[in-house]
């Protein structure tokens, strides 16, 4: 019988949890790749760092020269700085750091395990006594997860710097003045639960990544598919973490 | 090396091996002995379940059913630690070389070592690294990248990847299909010359019956699934069945 596009749906969110829960299994698992987890690390931080860091600048910039005009209405200009950053550092930054990520390590991870399985390269791994999904999903997926809340941290600070540059266009403020009047509204609970979403964030761009490009199929056609599935649906999930993440601490009156 | 000098002790056996992917019947109650010390090949045509077999073998499929004692020890139940265990004794040479494009020769050849290191002895990895490429003439590739090698010199580095734990059993995965006839011919002089120098037995399994003749000491011929018949090179050529005939015209 033809699969039915209910039943392959089915199939596919119970092969996923499978391999979600798998990693949990491996992840306690001697032995440890430390090794191969590092260079993902480097990796990861490597070939994100300078977009991320340009992104922050330019999104610092943007949304403080945008925000100028409605906040001096309302007499409200020297607001700017704290109204500013609590937007980027609750909100911009993190989704904006992951999104990049999911575009650039999601894509990266799924296409390259598309291809090293498409070419046998992970049966030669499994046959030279090596686990694949230890070597290569825990420690791909483990560094999306640390790496992540660090690109968020360095994305947070440059961003505040445009910040910095984008007050400095329509007024003079000292940097100090500029930094005062941020954490004299920026607490703890504005940086602390960006910083935990942004693990979920990592987290599922990099295990998204891996099931995506494990599980490819039909050849290279089947890489480049799975390359693009592995974006779409990381991108749907930050949206859906992040949605949740704002309900959570809603409730938990983190504000 | 004839028929005659090989001793008759069986090293693989399989019995009653199955294997379906859906409906598709691949392996049907497929019995194999591989003896110690032989070349044998398995030849069929694509879809017979050849490729399966090896990989039941080595454990990267689960048989449905059936038993494959190697070195006498059923592993069809074994473990994964069991299975890399086993794997040490084990070489597999794939079809597609499954070089790690992202590693140098090097480390392509030093990542079984590394990853078997707890079972082995302290070795020395570069002069083991060596050693399988003089082996098979491509010392001086050491520090190249798999793409920067042509498919033959690819082929080569796989085997010495496969040959660098000094395996006892050797499973080739059509070894010499997209080469050229040249080329095809110094790897099947090459397989006969590791046989040689390693006593050790394989399993190849190819369509290209030049390859078939220069390094088989016997073949089996799958059909349907099944072992359909053993024989030399020479036994087989010389059949007038046209389902055997068909490989040798």
């Amino acid at each position: 019988m033809k699969n039915l596009p209910i039943k392959a749906f089915l199939e596919e969110v119970g092969d996923a949890t499978m391999f979600f829960l798998q990693f949990f299994k491996e992840l306690f698992k001697p032995k440890f790749e430390f090794s191969e987890l590092l260079n993902q690390c480097f990796y990861i931080g490597n070939k994100t760092l300078l977009l991320v860091g340009v992104t922050g600048l330019i999104m610092g910039l943007v949304i403080t020269i945008q925000s100028h005009p409605s906040l001096k209405s309302f007499g409200a200009e020297s607001w700017l700085p704290s109204v500013v950053s609590v937007s980027l550092v609750r909100e911009i930054i993190p989704v904006i750091t992951a999104l990049i990520c999911a575009g650039k390590i999601g894509s990266s991870i799924s296409a390259e395990l598309g291809s090293m399985k498409v070419t046998e390269q992970i049966d030669a791994m499994e046959v030279s006594g090596t686990n694949p999904y230890k070597f290569l999903v825990v420690t791909r997926v483990l560094a999306a997860t640390l790496m992540l809340p660090l690109l968020v941290v360095f994305g947070d600070v440059i961003a505040l710097y445009g910040g910095y540059l984008g007050v400095n266009i329509k007024q003079m403020v000292s940097f100090q003045l500029y930094t005062n009047q941020i954490f004299e509204k920026l607490t703890f609970g504005d940086i602390l639960p960006s910083i935990i979403k942004s693990f979920f964030f990592g987290f599922a761009i990099g295990i998204i990544g891996c099931y995506k490009g494990m599980k490819s199929k039909n050849g290279t056609q089947g890489v480049g598919e799975a390359a693009n599935k592995a974006v779409v649906t990381a991108t749907f999930v930050v949206f859906i973490i992040d949605l949740i993440a704002a309900q959570i601490a809603d409730i938990f009156q983190i504000t | 090396m004839n028929k005659s000098t090989i001793a008759s002790k069986p090293v693989i056996q399989i019995r009653g091996l199955r294997k379906s992917f859906g409906e598709n019947y691949v392996l049907r109650d497929l019995d194999l002995d591989l003896q110690e010390g032989e070349n044998l090949v398995v030849l069929g045509k694509s879809g017979s379940g050849k490729s399966v077999l090896i990989k039941c073998i080595i454990g990267l499929i689960v048989p449905d059913a059936g038993n494959i004692e190697v070195f006498g020890e059923e592993i069809t139940d074994y473990s994964h630690d069991e299975l890399d265990k086993m794997r040490l004794e084990v070489g597999f040479l794939f079809q597609s070389n499954a070089l790690y494009d992202s590693m140098t020769v090097r480390e392509n050849l030093e990542f079984p070592l590394r990853r078997h290191q707890s079972k082995l002895l302290k070795v020395n990895e570069t002069e083991l690294v060596l050693e399988a490429l003089s082996n098979v003439g491509l010392a001086d590739t050491i520090d190249m990248m798999p793409s920067e090698l042509s498919g033959g010199m690819r082929k080569r580095i796989a085997l010495a990847r496969t040959l660098i734990l000094k395996p006892k059993i050797i499973l080739y995965d059509e070894p010499t299909t997209g080469l050229d006839p040249i080329t095809a011919k110094e790897i099947s002089s090459l397989m006969m010359d590791i046989q040689k120098k390693y006593k050790a037995s394989s399993i190849i399994i190819s369509h290209d019956m030049n390859c078939v003749k220069i390094t088989s000491n016997r073949i089996v011929l799958l059909i349907d699934g099944k072992g359909y018949i053993t024989g030399t090179y020479d036994e087989l050529s010389k059949s007038n069945d046209p389902k055997i005939k068909q490989f040798f015209d």
